[in-house]
């Protein structure tokens, strides 16, 4: 399943080729062809930025709010969405009934409830983490689902034949045979979470990080849109491959 | 969990899908009713019987029908491009190797942050609605497109090469088979993403659509509208994806 140390390497190299390629156009349009830095601001003015950024720890405070605001949205849907998948598992007739009206609400755009939980739950903290809730219940809770349902007949009926409890077959049947779906499920949500609050932040907020990049924008100050940009983006590589790190130590 | 499987009658599934639905509305009427500031929820009853009269406002439909077509548009270019893409990446398997991974990384970057670009680039308006609808759209296809392409039996490749089939032969009896059973479920990954792209658009900035329309709902603390016109996009959405379902299982009886 690992992809052996040359491919890697292969792959990362032509990642790196392809960000080198994007700096240099970047310079090329704001240097040779003049575009105006309003739109496009000269590279090396935004990594100054950037660095003041990083360096000034202007960032830290923003960035503990939205995370703040994840890990919330996140340990609430992860909770309910797993547990309300277990009990739907539990039965076939539920399981029947529920399958076309879960695959309609996972259609609907759930970002169309934000101005509603900016309603219901203001602009601060709390509307953010509605949102990552209901944008990141949908796919843990089919993954889930599909986890616990895709149980290996055969195991089922060793289990039986074997004269297994109850407890017996959830602690050495369904758990391990449902822990990777469920685990892909989590990251998808976690990244989920943390995508809805950005934009809740983006569209309404006092603070956080989404709020940085809008309220430059309003300000017209491409330099700092454009490092506080590069900030978010570097932060959400970082976490995607954190999660895939963990996601990998897990399935071992 | 039971081992039998009993297949359930279909009117008792359709029993239980109406009663679930029927709770969350006595739930929503109630908790408006009774525990909620009615600043802010509306119950389900006031909310539907003055659907009518949000319709009438001036510019509503109008905000509607123009969210209509930015989807439409936005949906339309994301799987025109995202084939195009799809197949520029996937069809040759040293092309894969290289460009596979900067797909991966651009679909990695969190698009909201570049909002403020596009809107920068094309203006507040249609433009970058349906820019950004296509931006979020035209991934899954790419990616589905790319992945039903990588997994292909090598033997088929092989058996056509080794019978001479021409380029067009492989593409149409080889390649095109392996495509299009996940392409469908690709283009409702698409509508949906492409819905979101558009939706947030308009929440960051809109003048004349939907996202002026909640605004003006939330800031007047008009919950009745705002439910209203949120459960007219639900509406929307849903039937959508209902469509498009329909739509596959249909074509799907047919061989390629």
């Amino acid at each position: 399943m690992n992809p052996s140390s040359s491919q890697l390497g292969k792959k990362i190299s032509t990642q790196l080729i392809f960000l080198l390629l994007i700096v240099l156009i970047w310079t090329l349009m704001t240097h040779a062809l003049s575009v105006s830095s309003l739109l496009l601001p000269q590279p090396d003015l935004v990594l100054h930025r950037l660095l003041s950024l990083v360096t000034s720890g202007e960032w830290i405070e923003p960035f503990k709010i939205t995370f703040s605001e994840v890990f919330t949205a996140f340990f609430l849907s992860s909770v309910l969405a797993i547990g309300l998948g277990f009990l739907l598992s539990m039965s076939t007739l539920m399981m029947r009934a529920f399958e076309p009206l879960l695959n309609a609400m996972n259609a609907i755009p759930a970002i169309l409830f934000f101005p509603l939980f900016a309603l219901l739950f203001g602009l601060d903290q709390g509307s953010k983490i509605a949102l990552g809730f209901t944008i990141s219940f949908f796919p843990i809770l089919i993954n889930a689902i599909t986890a616990f349902t895709s149980v290996e007949a055969i195991h089922k009926k060793t289990a039986k034949s074997l004269g297994a409890s109850r407890w017996q077959f959830f602690r050495y049947i369904l758990i391990p045979s449902s822990i990777p779906l469920i685990v892909s499920g989590l990251r998808m949500g976690l990244m989920l979470c943390f995508l809805s609050v950005l934009g809740g932040e983006s569209i309404a907020s006092y603070n956080g990080l989404g709020h940085q990049i809008a309220e430059a924008a309003q300000a017209m100050d491409s330099e700092l849109m454009y490092a506080w940009i590069l900030l978010v983006i570097a932060i959400s590589f970082a976490l995607s491959m954190t999660l895939s790190q963990l996601e990998r130590m897990g399935r071992r | 969990m039971d081992p039998l499987n009993a297949e359930p009658s279909s009117l008792k599934l359709l029993a239980i899908r109406c009663g679930f639905l029927l709770l969350i509305l006595v739930l929503w009427e109630l908790s408006a009713r009774f525990w909620v500031d009615p600043m802010f929820l509306s119950p389900a009853s006031k909310v539907i019987s003055s659907l009518p009269a949000l319709l009438s406002k001036p510019g509503l439909v109008n905000a509607l029908a123009l969210l209509l077509m930015e989807l439409i548009m936005a949906f339309v270019g994301s799987v025109l491009i995202g084939t195009a893409l799809g197949l520029m990446v996937g069809l040759r398997s040293s092309s894969r190797k290289q460009f596979l991974p900067i797909v991966l990384l651009l679909y990695g970057t969190p698009q909201i942050t570049i909002l403020p670009i596009i809107m920068l680039l094309v203006g507040v308006g249609v433009g970058a609605k349906v820019t950004f609808g296509i931006t979020h759209g035209m991934f899954p296809v790419i990616l589905t497109i790319c992945s039903s392409l990588q997994n292909i039996n090598p033997i088929y490749l092989r058996t056509g090469l080794s019978l001479g089939a021409s380029k067009w032969h492989t593409f149409r009896y080889i390649l095109l088979p392996a495509i299009l059973p996940n392409f469908f479920n690709a283009i409702r990954l698409s509508l949906v993403a492409s819905l979101l792209g558009v939706l947030l658009a308009e929440l960051f900035a809109s003048a004349n659509g939907i996202g002026f329309f909640t605004r003006q709902f939330t800031e007047s603390f008009d919950p009745t509208s705002l439910f209203g016109l949120i459960l007219v996009v639900v509406f929307i959405a849903v039937s959508a994806n209902t469509f498009l379902s329909a739509l596959q299982r249909k074509l799907s009886r047919i061989n390629p």
